[in-house]
């Protein structure tokens, strides 16, 4: 491309944001959005690949979604949905900001995203280990029982919640700990903007308790979390079509006669409510393959975001942004904004299936 | 829309009141698409769903994204990768039948799903 007019560095106080071989800031800026866009693309055609096996397989195998999306909840789903569109929307106010040059508004902004993208892990941490504690894994592992797992870790049995759901908080929790010392250390060792960003990082750790305790509560309101008589809440669906077949099979259950894989449950007055395993059909567990694919990538997306916004964040509290270089905020906020833009499909893809 | 502030050529930065009204928008879009999952018969559901996502993901993609105001080459090759999608889901769904002879050779057993579990 160009070649670098040194004259170019001179003439610009802030030319240490100006690679060398841009010849202005525009320059600069367009390519790096071409290059993100680039990037959205190969991101795109990525997921592709998954929404061509959802695709082939809701088009060959109907049945199987029909009987297995009772088992996500469309009202955390939704509450997640509302969480992204609200990060992006903050997203968005952040590049607004940075063009603007207001750094202390886009490390705001940026932050409250941060925190909505860790509600979100916290919702699906509680969706995730729900399932799993009912054996709803992918096919190959599918197992599924009526009957919720009864916690056995000293911290599943104190707080009433799922082991998985401890196994899956551990690394936010060390996270919040961890980023807590730091600002506190930071600030009393003086280096205040690195404690500042360590106190901003043990904030969005506690955006994942937030989104976690918020779902579990909702969980436990429905009576679908551990101990819950509803061992899933959204088969209140299924229960109603099949409630002659659930009452009999609570007869049975009354009978005392444990199968020894659930011997060690001991919430005898425990009810179960959830469908009828016998009545599923074959391969069920196909819809859990495809659906844990498209939404832990989805996850692990959510977490890339959060450390591409905590790079965003730390350059806002040094006050890097400005009217002629903002670029790699807009950057971050449109691959933001694609995270949630996958999002968009697969919530009703996933959770709305009628 | 944008309020320009010509110091700089291409900083664009959108009015908060525009990105509030999309935001407004998106979220009853959303609660329209929870509340009318299963209202609708069969076949109207999927693509009433989907409509709205799409309607949705125009949204964000127009205005979160500046793609109402950005060059036309990037929003060319954004919407080529769509294209390409597009073009890799229906190209192999034209092309799944292909086997189904063989498998109906073998057929299914019944579910063989465990029983529901005893209580204790």
């Amino acid at each position: 491309m160009a070649t670098a007019d040194p004259q170019v560095h001179d003439e610009h106080e802030h030319g240490e944001f100006i690679a060398h071989h841009f010849d202005n800031a525009e320059q600069q800026y367009d390519s790096g959005k071409l290059g993100i866009w680039v990037f959205l693309v190969t991101e795109v055609l990525f997921f592709s690949g998954l929404f061509v096996a959802y695709t082939l397989y809701r088009s060959h195998h109907p049945e199987i979604f029909d009987q297995a999306h009772v088992f996500l909840d469309k009202w955390l789903g939704g509450l997640n949905t509302v969480v992204l569109l609200f990060s992006s929307l903050t997203m968005a106010l952040g590049v607004r900001y940075a063009q603007l040059g207001k750094n202390k508004l886009v490390a705001f902004f940026v932050l409250i995203t941060m925190v909505c993208a860790a509600v979100f892990i916290g919702v699906k941490a509680i969706e995730y280990s729900h399932k799993w504690d009912q054996g709803i894994l992918v096919s190959s592992a599918f197992n599924y029982t009526t009957v919720h797992a009864v916690p056995a870790t000293a911290i599943g049995k104190a707080l009433h919640i799922s082991d998985y759901l401890v196994y899956l908080s551990a690394i936010p929790a060390i996270l919040l700990v961890g980023f807590l010392i730091a600002a506190v250390g930071f600030t009393v060792g003086g280096k205040k903007i690195l404690g500042i960003f360590c106190g901003c990082m043990a904030i969005t750790a506690g955006g994942y308790f937030l989104g976690v305790v918020g779902a579990q509560v909702y969980m436990n309101v429905t009576d679908g979390g551990v101990g819950g008589s509803h061992a899933s809440q959204p088969i209140l669906l299924y229960a109603q079509e099949d409630h002659a077949a659930d009452d009999q099979a609570g007869a049975v259950d009354d009978h005392g006669d444990a199968n020894e894989e659930h011997s060690a449950d001991d919430h005898g007055s425990q009810a179960s409510h959830g469908p009828d395993p016998t009545k599923f059909v074959r391969d069920i567990g196909i819809f859990f393959s495809i659906y844990y694919c498209m939404t832990g990538l989805h996850a692990f997306h959510i977490i890339g975001g959060i450390i591409a916004l905590a790079w965003i964040l730390w350059r806002s509290l040094l006050g890097q942004w400005r009217s002629d270089y903002f670029g790699p905020v807009d950057y971050v906020g449109l691959y933001w904004h694609l995270v949630d833009l996958i999002w968009i499909f697969l919530f009703p893809m996933l959770y709305l299936i009628d | 829309m944008a309020d320009h502030h010509d110091h700089t050529s291409f900083a664009h930065p959108v009015s908060v009141k525009l990105l509030v009204t999309v935001f407004v928008a998106l979220i009853l879009l959303t609660i329209l698409t929870v509340v009318s999952a299963g209202q609708l018969p069969r076949p109207f559901g999927l693509w009433v769903a989907m409509g709205i996502a799409t309607v949705k993901a125009a949204l964000v993609m127009l205005f979160f994204m500046h793609m109402f105001w950005d060059k036309p080459f990037n929003i060319m090759a954004f919407m080529s990768s769509l294209l390409f999608a597009s073009l890799f889901i229906s190209m192999t769904l034209m092309d799944t039948g292909h086997y189904q002879d063989t498998i109906d050779q073998f057929p299914r057993e019944p579910v063989a799903q465990p029983a529901a579990p005893a209580q204790p």
